[in-house]
């Protein structure tokens, strides 16, 4: 059975999302590290995206740039950030740089009896900033995520 | 029974809703657990339906779903005391139906679910994304791991070799 996946809005301007693995913390942080492993995991097959490059420069002040395609939009889209901290196999902190207001993301592996509990925070600049980020998103990113659906249900007819 | 009330109840909340003005629906901060919807949801009915059993709360609601109103203005239009009208809004603010916020000198009530309800949809939809995204990190994980369990067995083995060997 798969583990569950929780969200909280610990504060006005945190997201906090754990999950458990069954594995050991190096493992998991490998997988986190690698971009060539990190890509199978990143982009859900049911979203419809696929990765277009992955780049990633995982230590302390290294750099990342993720670029994306999706059937529905004509440009790739391009996620990019420093990372800030790099600790392994306990600890990855992060920027979110595509968008002026982006979080700080932040994540933990605790290992314990050959189990990992994950917790991943993002942090946002102020209040604003996420009610924002959820406010886009109930309107234009909902509007996609609907037609994802969509596809999915599509996908699930043809196959 | 209590289904059918409380579905009515819901409705009304709806139709209240519905003909409020999302713009006005801003600033609400409250924690919402995803992992405990269900109960949070319950919970969340409960305190609905204890807070719309009035007949003034229901019709502040119905006012505010018109426009933002101060207490003063609610007390007045509704013909009640200061204090009164503060009880009122209290209960509907722990419910989640309303949101009050201090502006000067003046505290003003606004609608406040609707801005819940699509908060708790988009933390929702981020679930599902990060859910998605484990789901499938199980298995990246799931392979490394049987791959070092091999790796284990072989040097195990080596060192096996290396020790006979050696005798």
């Amino acid at each position: 059975m798969k583990n569950p996946t929780t969200v909280e809005r610990k504060s006005e301007r945190e997201l906090v999302v754990t999950r458990t693995f069954d594995g050991p913390a190096t493992i998991v942080f490998e997988a986190w590290t690698k971009p060539e492993l990190l890509q199978r995991w990143w982009v859900p097959k049911s979203f419809g995206m696929s990765f277009l490059s992955c780049e990633a420069d995982v230590r302390t002040g290294g750099t990342y740039r993720f670029v994306f395609s999706h059937p529905d939009f004509d440009q790739p889209m391009a996620f990019f950030g420093r990372y800030i901290e790099v600790t392994p196999p306990s600890r990855i902190v992060w920027t979110n740089e595509e968008s002026a207001d982006g979080p700080v993301t932040t994540v933990t592996l605790e290992e314990k009896d050959g189990k990992t509990l994950l917790v991943l925070s993002e942090l946002y600049p102020s209040k604003e900033a996420l009610d924002e980020a959820i406010a886009t998103g109930s309107t234009g990113t909902g509007a996609a995520s609907e037609q994802f659906e969509q596809l999915d249900e599509l996908l699930v007819t043809l196959v | 029974m209590a289904c059918a009330i409380t579905e009515t109840l819901e409705l009304r909340r709806h139709r209240v809703l519905e003909a409020s003005q999302s713009g006005h629906l801003r600033a609400l901060h409250r924690r919402v657990i995803l992992n405990q919807m269900v109960q949070y949801q319950c919970a969340q009915l409960d305190t609905s339906f204890a807070a719309l059993s009035d007949a003034t709360r229901r019709g502040v609601l119905e006012r505010l779903a018109q426009a933002d109103a101060s207490i003063t203005e609610l007390a007045e239009k509704f013909h009640m005391t200061l204090t009164g009208m503060k009880k009122h809004v209290r209960v509907l603010e722990q419910a989640g139906l309303v949101v009050t916020e201090k502006v000067g000198r003046v505290r003003v009530c606004r609608l406040g679910s609707r801005r819940l309800e699509e908060e708790a949809e988009w933390i929702e939809r981020y679930r599902r994304l990060w859910e998605a995204r484990f789901d499938e990190l199980d298995r990246v994980v799931d392979e490394l791991k049987r791959e070092r369990r091999v790796d284990d067995t072989r040097s195990g083995g080596k060192s096996v070799d290396a020790g006979e060997n050696g005798k």
